[in-house]
């Protein structure tokens, strides 16, 4: 079955929350006995109807203060497709969940309140989704009941994100609008009869007519070797296997192919997943590659094509998003992250801090801070093998982890 | 043998690259096995993560002394093939030290008495990696809960300074003293489970499958009568039912459910129809909204 990974973002009372339950209730995928305690809590509360919120909030401090910290991870599925939605929270101050959750899903749900149209947060969450070139964009524009499920509204609100897009550099996104009812569940699983007007998808058919993946990934193959397996038993005495994950393309037996950073070249010998052989694989899969010459191989090499090289390189330039408490500065040292390579970097320069509602950026900070955005200059203890951000996500992004606190605090988009 | 185009799933993909990772970033690693179902799927992925290697950790079992005895000689018999290393510690140990104190009465349960025992088997083995099934699906606060989740020396979770974790990157840096609980099936749902041991044919105890079983009912649950390990009031009578369990975890918090399904393909179509969740089975979550958030904080899984 099919899994699709959705980040979820709006303001803090777009009603993301009854969206989500609307969804898993008309999918029916809402327990009796969950649902229960939702109908008992709401009521202890003094609501008269059934908060959904009460359903993803799972932390005290959370139903305590009515809003949601940290992203929360939700599992439903149709017949044709599982869904994982990571909840992501809508205040200003948590940029980075936002970034996290959207690092992680290959589309994105924008929630618009009908009444209020386009507003600051919807601008920052268009930005993260541009930034992350998050493929698939649906503005679901919600409380339509609201305004009288006002087509001229609707239609409004559409001309100001698509007029957003128009400064974006990210061109092929697909941004899709839907305008639906939470509440009262119009275009959200089944379609609105109050909203003649439009024809499209409801909400679920179009999440569910989106393509997996694994499989709209058309990048160059990238095989970071995770470790080395030796089982050094009678059986198997000389077997000398890499494993890893790829990322983008496929590796085919008898493909040749480059060892980086070493550039020896090689050629696929076999394919190998548990206790079988394949003569292809595709991305997105874990297995285990066996050469034909005896290479000196570590963790944190890489195989690829021949002739697909990446870039091997000591200096790094990155759009930057800040998340630790301690702010970013020049000349100071990390550790990075690379997919599975470790090394240590330091800050050589900061170019600017974006501001994240496409109103321009100041030059030369001093600094970066928390959730804020800028592109940084860095130098890397020993050679990465990167390729743009655009060109393939998993090879193109890396973190940044604090030496004296072990925290991640920032996560970089190579240019 | 060769076959043409291996494309992994998803799931078992990213399961698979954790696991991996756990290896890559850990001096001392341990996957935890409770016998359950979830543990037995973690215990397959790793045969696959470094095939034809053995699993390169041992499994620690924290026996509550209350476990179905069915999943004691199901354990005992995978550790025997896999020829992997079993590490068993008791809970019944810290108890007659008089380390920790047992409930009892009414829905008295070992479950909490659990994490003073894992504890103490992370500091006397020196583990920095604790892999676990627990996955984001089964309750609420598991939903907030990071793949590498970092514990300090009381293990203690952090839950509202958790670090970001982006794209398939894992930071596994801790400082001494700390240790990191991972969850390879974080994003896996129960009926992903299911489906993955029909599909793999993975040998599970018999208390999943539907069976005879002296029970008795208490606020609608059904219990095992057996008067040693599960508290029952003198009125509260015991019949022979046809059921199953769901979930497996002590015998005094894990009810079963009125099942015929007798095999994994009727499991499976049962789960997937049912509209009651897994852990609505689990007496040891009722106990308060917070239940397994207030857990976690003090070192549960």
């Amino acid at each position: 079955m099919n899994v699709l990974k959705i980040a979820t973002a709006g303001s803090v009372d777009d009603g993301k929350s009854t969206l989500i339950g609307r969804i898993l209730y008309d999918t029916k995928s809402l327990t009796e006995d969950k649902l229960q305690a939702i109908e008992e809590k709401s009521r202890q509360r003094g609501f008269d109807y059934l908060d959904f919120s009460l359903a993803t909030d799972g932390l005290v401090a959370e139903r305590e203060q009515g809003i949601t910290i940290d992203v929360a991870h939700i599992y439903f599925s149709t017949p044709k497709t599982s869904f994982i939605i990571a909840d992501t929270p809508g205040h200003i101050e948590y940029t980075r969940n936002m970034v996290t959750g959207a690092s992680n899903s290959q589309a994105s749900i924008i929630l618009v309140d009908a009444r209020n149209g386009v507003v600051e947060q919807t601008y920052r969450h268009f930005f993260i989704n541009n930034l992350l070139r998050v493929k698939e964009v649906v503005v679901a524009v919600n409380k339509m009941d609201l305004v009288d499920y006002s087509e001229e509204r609707f239609n409004q609100i559409k001309g100001e994100i698509e007029y957003l897009a128009q400064k974006s550099d990210y061109k092929n996104q697909k941004i899709t609008f839907i305008p639906i009812s939470a509440l009262h569940g119009d275009n959200v699983v089944n379609s609105s009869t109050n909203i003649n007007w439009y024809s499209g998808k409801s909400l679920l058919e179009y999440l569910e007519d989106l393509q997996p993946f694994e499989s709209t990934n058309d990048s160059k193959a990238r095989f970071p070797i995770q470790s080395i397996i030796r089982p050094k038993t009678e059986e198997f005495h000389d077997f000398r296997g890499y494993a890893g994950k790829l990322y983008g393309g496929s590796l085919a037996v008898g493909d040749k192919v480059t060892v980086l950073p070493s550039a020896i070249e090689s050629t696929i010998k076999g394919i190998h997943f548990f206790d079988r052989e394949y003569n292809e694989a595709k991305s997105g899969s874990s297995f285990t590659l066996t050469l034909e010459d005896d290479v000196n191989i570590g963790r944190g090499d890489m195989i690829v094509k021949k002739g697909e090289e990446p870039r091997v390189t000591k200096q790094l330039e990155a759009t930057i998003c800040w998340m630790d408490k301690s702010p970013l500065q020049v000349a100071e040292k990390f550790y990075i992250k690379h997919g599975v390579n470790d090394a240590q970097v330091k800050i050589t320069s900061l170019e600017n801090s974006i501001y994240t509602d496409f109103s321009g950026e100041v030059t030369n900070p001093s600094k970066l801070s928390l959730n804020e955005i800028g592109k940084v200059s860095l130098k890397i203890s020993k050679p990465l093998l990167v390729d743009s951000y655009k060109d393939n996500k998993s090879n193109g992004a890396f973190i940044l982890i604090n030496p004296k606190t072990n925290n991640t605090s920032g996560v970089g988009f190579i240019n | 043998m060769s076959t043409n185009i291996l494309s992994v799933g998803a799931l078992e993909s990213e399961a698979i690259y954790i696991l991996r990772e756990v290896v890559a970033q850990f001096e001392k690693p341990v996957l935890l096995f409770s016998g359950g179902k979830d543990s037995i799927t973690l215990v397959r992925l790793a045969q696959k993560a470094f095939y034809p290697a053995k699993i390169p950790f041992p499994l620690l079992h924290i026996d509550t002394g209350h476990n179905f005895p069915e999943t004691i000689e199901f354990r005992d018999k995978l550790v025997k093939e896999l020829g992997v290393e079993l590490i068993v510690r008791n809970v019944q140990d810290n108890i007659d030290a008089g380390k920790v104190k047992e409930e009892t009465g009414k829905y008295s349960s070992r479950n909490i008495l659990q994490t003073e025992t894992l504890l103490d088997a992370i500091e006397e083995f020196g583990f920095d990696a604790c892999i676990g099934g627990a996955r984001r699906d089964e309750e609420k606060a598991r939903a907030k809960e990071r793949i590498f989740s970092v514990r300090d020396d009381f293990g203690q979770w952090d839950e509202r300074n958790q670090r970001p974790e982006l794209f398939d990157m894992l930071n596994g840096r801790i400082d001494i003293g700390q240790n990191v609980r991972v969850f390879p099936i974080s994003n896996w749902t129960e009926l992903d489970v299911w489906s993955y041991i029909q599909k793999e044919g993975i040998e599970i105890p018999s208390i999943y499958f539907a069976h005879q079983r002296e029970t008795f009912i208490r606020d609608g649950l059904i219990w095992s009568a057996n008067d040693e390990v599960v508290y029952r009031e003198e009125d509260e009578k015991i019949e022979q039912r046809t059921v199953r369990f769901r979930t497996v975890g002590d015998m005094s918090c894990t009810a079963a459910v009125l099942s015929n399904a007798s095999d994994i393909d009727k499991v499976v179509e049962e789960i997937r129809v049912s509209r009651i969740s897994e852990r609505g089975a689990r007496i040891d979550d009722k106990r308060s909204e917070a239940a397994m958030e207030k857990r976690k904080q003090q070192g549960y899984f």
